[in-house]
C-alpha cells in the first residue's frame, strides 16, 4: 500500500509543478539555513574534553577588589603571587599553571631564517591532566619542574619541520638563543574550544608548536605572549617588579575527582583569600570562584553571539518555511476534495486518506531534504564569508549532518502535513459528490 | 471604490486555517526581517567606521625578534637602524615603530583617571606608541596643538612601564575628559604615577579593537612618544608614496632582512595592507550582514510565493461566487478590490503580532548579548515592506479573479 501511496504522491506532485517546486524550495532553504548555522554552532559549543570536563577546574581569586574587578567577578587569570601560592599549597591531586609564550627556533641545518614557535609554559601535570596524546616520548616529570629544566614537548608539526618527522626525543635545538632538549612529541592535539586558555585566546587558535617548563620560562624572564591585564597605577621597572604587581596573566588548572575534593578546594581558596585580607594584601573579603570546563566556557562566552543569533534567525526562517508549507499543502490537498470524495465513497477509510496524504507530504520532505543537502554542502563550504576563518574552518559536512538534514526535512514536512491531511481525511464524500 | 469589509470578514471566517497561516507567516517574517534589517544597518555602520589612517597607502609589518635575549639598548639600536632603512626606500614616505595599530583587532588599552588617587577609572583609552613620525606615517589629521618633538621620544624596555610626560589624544577622548573643549595643555593619568599632558589632538583615530565591550569607549585613543623596544618584537607601520604601495610592500622586508636576518616576518600575515587589516577585523560584522541579507531576501520571496499560492487557491475555490457577484453587477475592479482588501486586512493583523514578536527577539539579543535596542523605524520599514509585498503578491491572483466571467455563475448546479 505504501508503494501505491508513494506513486499517487509523486503523480500528484507532478500535477502542479510550480506549487511542488515552491514547497520543495521552502523546505530546502529552511533546512539548509538551519543546518549551516547549526554546523557552526555545533563546532563552537562542543565539549572539548568530554571524559574529564567535570574534573578540571580553574580557580579564580579576586586580587583587584570590588572597585576594580569585573563587575563583582574576579579577574579571569591570576597574578604571579597568587598563582605561585596556589601551586605551592598543592591542595589538588594534579595542578598546572600556564601562560602563552612566543619563541623562535634559531636558524640551523639547511634553514637560514628563524622559525616561529608559539606555545605554552606549563608544569609537568599539564600533560596528564589534559590527556595530551604522544607520538614519541612523554611529558616531563615534577623533578624537571623543580630543576627548572630546559625540557620541551613539541607538536608533530614542528617535529616534521625540524626533524623530518623522526623520533626526536633526546635531540637538542635552539629556541630564542637557548638550547632545549626534546622529551616528547605530541600527536595532533588541539581541543576546540581551547578551554585551558580562554584568557589569551578566543578558543579557536592554531595548534601550539611547543610546551616548555614553566619555571624555566620564569628564569628567562619571558613575558606572556598573550594577554596581560592590570589595575591601578603600573609602575614596575623590572621583571621582579612586574611579578609583584597586580597584573594577571597566568591561568591555573586543578584536577578534582569528587564533590568532596571540590568542596575542600573551594574552602582552601576562600581561606587563602581571607589570609591575604588578614595579611593586608587584599582590602576586601574573600571573592573566589572555582569553575569546571563547561562552566568556564559558558562564563567566557566562547560561543560567539553571532553564532547564536544566526542559529536563532535560521530556525525562525525554517519555522516560516514550515508555516508556508502548511498553507500550500492545505491548498493542494483541498483542491482535490472532489477526488477524495470519490475515493471515500468507493470505500477508502479516513485512515487510508490520512496515510496517503502524509506519504505525499513525506515525498515533498524528501525532495526538500535533497535540495537542503545540496544547499547545506554549498553553504558549509562557503561559510568562510559568513564567520571568521578560524571558526568557519570548524564547520563540516559530515555523515551525522547529512543524516540530520534528511531527518529534519522529512519529519518537519510530515508534521506540517498533519493538519492539511486531517482536513483532507474529513472531507464529506456526499457533499463533494453532489457539488461536482 | 467601495471597500466592503463586513462581507470580507464573513468570508474569512470560512477560511480560518488559511487566514491564520498567512497572518502567522507575515508575523514571523516581519519579526525576522525587521531584526535582520536592524542588524544589517548596525553592522554596515561598523564596517564604514573611519580609522583616521590613510588606508590607501599604509601597511603594517609584524616583526618578531628571533634572539629574545637582547638587551633594551640592543633592540633600540636595531629598531633605529630598521627605521632609517625603511625611510630611505624610494617608495616609502614615512615609517614609525609601534606597539599596535588601529583596527588590529585588540591590543593595549589603559584606564584613564583625573587624579592619581582615583580608584574608579573615568574612562578607557586605546594606547598607541610611536616616535615623532607616527602622525605623518598614519596620515592622522592633527586638529589642535603640535606633533611630538624628536627629543620627547622615550624608550620602553620589555619589563618596564613608562608614562611619558606628553601625549597626543583623539578628539573624542579630549572631549570626554574635558567637555569644555580646552583639553590642550591639560593633564590626566593613564595608569601611571605621573601625569601626562596633552600637546596635540587628532581626529579621528579608531581604537585597535572593534569588540562590543569597547563600544562605550569608541574613538577614544592616546598616542605616547615611545619606542617600545620589546625583546619579543615590534610593529613597523609604513606609509608608501601615493600609488607606490605595492613597491613599498615588496621592498620593505628586503631592506629589513638586509639589516639583520635574525627576525621573523611571517610569510602569510607578516605584511598587511590596510585593506586586508580592515577586511579581517570586520569579518564578523560583514558575515552577519551578508547572512541576514540572504535570509531576508529568501524569506520575503518565500512569503510572497506562499501568499500567491494560497490566494490562487482561494480564487479557484470561489470562481462560482465571483461569477455570481459579477452577474449581480459587481465590476472587475470591485472583485480586484475585494481580494486586495482581504489581503490587507490579513497583513495588518499579522503585522500586529509580528511587531510583538520582533521586539521580543530584539529584547532577547539585548539581554543576552548586550546588543542595542531596535528603534521603531526598522519595525515601521518592515511593516511597510510586508504590507506592500502582500499587496503585490495578491495582485496577480486577484487580477485573474477579476477576469472571471459572469457566465461562471450559470455553470453546473
Amino acid at each position: 500500500m505504501f508503494a501505491y501511496y508513494l506513486q499517487l504522491g509523486l503523480r500528484s506532485l507532478r500535477r502542479n509543478p510550480a506549487l511542488t517546486a515552491l514547497m520543495v524550495m521552502a523546505i530546502g532553504f529552511g533546512v539548509a539555513a538551519s543546518m549551516i548555522t547549526y554546523s557552526v554552532f555545533r563546532a563552537v559549543s562542543g565539549n572539548p574534553i568530554p571524559g574529564k570536563s567535570a574534573q578540571l577546574f580553574t580557580p579564580q581569586v579576586d586580587g583587584w577588589g570590588p572597585q576594580q574587578n569585573l563587575k563583582g567577578e574576579p579577574a579571569e587569570a591570576l597574578a604571579y603571587i597568587d598563582a605561585m601560592a596556589l601551586m605551592r599549597a598543592h591542595e589538588a591531586k594534579r595542578q598546572t599553571l600556564l601562560y602563552p609564550v612566543q619563541l623562535s627556533v634559531m636558524p640551523g641545518g639547511n634553514r637560514d631564517l628563524p622559525l616561529n614557535a608559539n606555545g605554552y609554559a606549563v608544569t609537568a601535570d599539564f600533560f596528564t591532566m589534559f590527556e595530551v596524546p604522544f607520538r614519541f616520548g612523554s611529558g616531563w616529570s615534577a623533578q624537571d619542574d623543580d630543576a627548572r629544566a630546559s625540557a620541551v614537548v613539541i607538536s608533530g608539526e614542528l617535529n616534521r619541520k625540524l626533524f623530518g618527522g623522526a623520533n626526536s626525543v633526546g635531540r637538542t635545538f635552539n629556541l630564542g638563543g637557548h638550547d632545549y632538549h626534546v622529551v616528547g612529541v605530541t600527536s595532533h592535539w588541539n581541543p576546540r574550544p581551547r578551554f585551558y586558555d580562554l584568557f589569551s585566546t578566543s578558543g579557536f587558535a592554531d595548534e601550539p608548536d611547543i610546551y616548555m617548563v614553566f619555571n624555566r620560562a620564569l628564569d628567562l624572564q619571558m613575558r606572556s605572549g598573550g594577554r596581560n591585564s592590570c589595575r591601578g597605577s603600573i609602575t614596575y621597572t623590572s621583571w621582579q617588579g612586574y611579578l609583584q604587581s597586580n597584573c594577571v596573566w597566568i591561568t591555573p588548572w586543578v584536577e578534582l575527582d569528587s564533590a568532596a575534593e571540590v568542596a575542600a578546594y573551594r574552602r582552601f581558596l576562600t581561606n587563602y583569600a581571607a589570609d591575604q585580607q588578614r595579611a593586608g594584601r587584599f582590602g576586601w573579603a574573600a571573592n573566589v570562584r572555582l569553575r569546571d570546563v563547561m562552566q568556564w566556557l559558558e562564563y567566557e562566552h566562547v560561543v560567539p553571539p553571532e553564532s547564536r543569533i544566526s542559529l536563532a534567525v535560521a530556525l525562525g526562517f525554517f519555522l516560516i518555511c514550515l508555516v508556508n508549507t502548511i498553507g500550500l499543502l492545505l491548498a493542494k490537498f483541498m483542491r482535490r476534495a472532489g477526488e477524495i470524495g470519490v475515493r471515500r465513497a468507493l470505500g477508502a477509510t479516513r485512515r487510508e486518506i490520512y496515510t496517503q496524504y502524509l506519504v505525499e507530504a513525506a515525498t515533498v520532505g524528501l525532495a526538500g531534504g535533497v535540495l537542503g543537502l545540496l544547499l547545506t554542502a554549498a553553504g558549509v563550504s562557503g561559510v568562510g564569508i559568513l564567520f571568521q576563518p578560524e571558526i568557519a574552518r570548524l564547520a563540516r559536512l559530515d555523515l551525522s549532518l547529512v543524516g540530520l538534514t534528511f531527518v529534519v526535512a522529512i519529519i518537519a514536512t510530515v508534521l506540517a502535513a498533519f493538519y492539511p491531511a486531517w482536513r483532507a481525511a474529513h472531507v464529506q464524500p456526499a457533499w463533494q459528490l453532489k457539488s461536482s | 471604490m467601495n471597500f466592503q469589509v463586513r462581507p470580507i470578514l464573513t468570508a474569512l471566517r470560512q477560511h480560518k486555517a488559511g487566514t491564520l497561516l498567512i497572518a502567522l507567516q507575515i508575523a514571523l517574517t516581519l519579526a525576522i526581517v525587521c531584526n535582520a534589517l536592524f542588524i544589517i544597518h548596525q553592522r554596515l555602520g561598523n564596517l564604514s567606521a573611519s580609522s583616521g589612517v590613510d588606508e590607501a597607502n599604509v601597511f603594517v609589518i609584524t616583526n618578531m625578534w628571533a634572539d629574545m635575549g637582547q638587551s633594551t639598548s640592543q633592540v633600540d639600536a636595531q629598531v633605529r637602524a630598521d627605521l632609517i632603512a625603511l625611510r630611505q626606500l624610494p617608495a616609502v614616505r614615512d615609517a614609525t615603530p609601534a606597539s599596535g595599530y588601529p583596527l588590529r583587532g585588540g591590543g593595549w588599552d589603559n584606564f584613564v583617571t583625573m587624579t592619581p588617587e582615583q580608584v574608579k577609572p573615568t574612562t578607557d583609552a586605546a594606547v598607541y606608541t610611536g616616535d615623532e613620525h607616527f602622525i605623518d606615517t598614519l596620515g592622522l589629521n592633527l586638529v589642535a596643538g603640535r606633533n611630538f618633538r624628536p627629543d620627547e621620544v622615550m624608550v620602553m624596555g620589555t619589563q618596564e612601564a613608562v608614562t611619558p610626560p606628553t601625549v597626543i589624544v583623539s578628539k573624542v577622548l579630549a572631549d570626554r575628559l574635558f567637555p569644555d573643549g580646552d583639553a590642550l595643555g591639560k593633564s590626566f593619568y593613564a595608569m601611571g604615577a605621573t601625569p601626562t599632558t596633552i600637546v596635540g589632538i587628532v581626529d579621528p583615530l579608531h581604537r585597535q579593537g572593534v569588540d562590543s565591550w569597547s563600544n562605550g569607549y569608541a574613538g577614544q585613543a592616546l598616542i605616547w612618544p615611545l619606542r617600545a623596544d620589546d625583546s619579543r618584537g615590534v610593529f613597523y607601520i609604513v606609509r608608501a608614496r601615493p600609488g607606490q604601495l605595492a613597491d613599498a610592500m615588496r621592498e620593505a622586508p628586503k631592506a629589513l632582512y638586509a639589516q639583520n636576518r635574525l627576525r621573523i616576518i611571517d610569510s602569510k600575515d607578516g605584511i598587511q595592507d590596510y585593506a586586508t587589516i580592515r577586511h579581517k577585523v570586520y569579518d564578523r560584522d560583514r558575515g552577519m550582514a551578508i547572512l541576514m541579507g540572504i535570509i531576508s531576501v529568501v524569506l520575503l520571496a518565500i512569503t510572497a510565493a506562499g501568499i500567491v499560492g494560497l490566494t490562487s487557491f482561494w480564487v479557484g475555490q470561489r470562481r462560482k461566487q465571483i461569477g455570481v457577484r459579477r452577474a449581480l453587477g459587481a465590476r472587475q475592479r470591485d472583485i480586484l478590490a475585494y481580494f486586495l482588501t482581504e489581503n490587507f486586512l490579513i497583513s495588518v493583523s499579522g503585522t500586529v503580532l509580528g511587531i510583538v514578536l520582533g521586539f521580543a527577539f530584539n529584547l532577547w539579543t539585548v539581554t543576552r548579548f548586550a546588543m542595542d535596542r531596535m528603534s521603531l523605524a526598522y519595525v515601521g520599514a518592515g511593516v511597510l515592506v510586508l504590507v506592500l509585498l502582500g499587496q503585490a503578491a495578491t495582485l496577480a491572483p486577484a487580477l485573474r479573479a477579476s477576469r472571471v466571467s459572469p457566465v461562471e455563475a450559470t455553470r453546473s448546479v
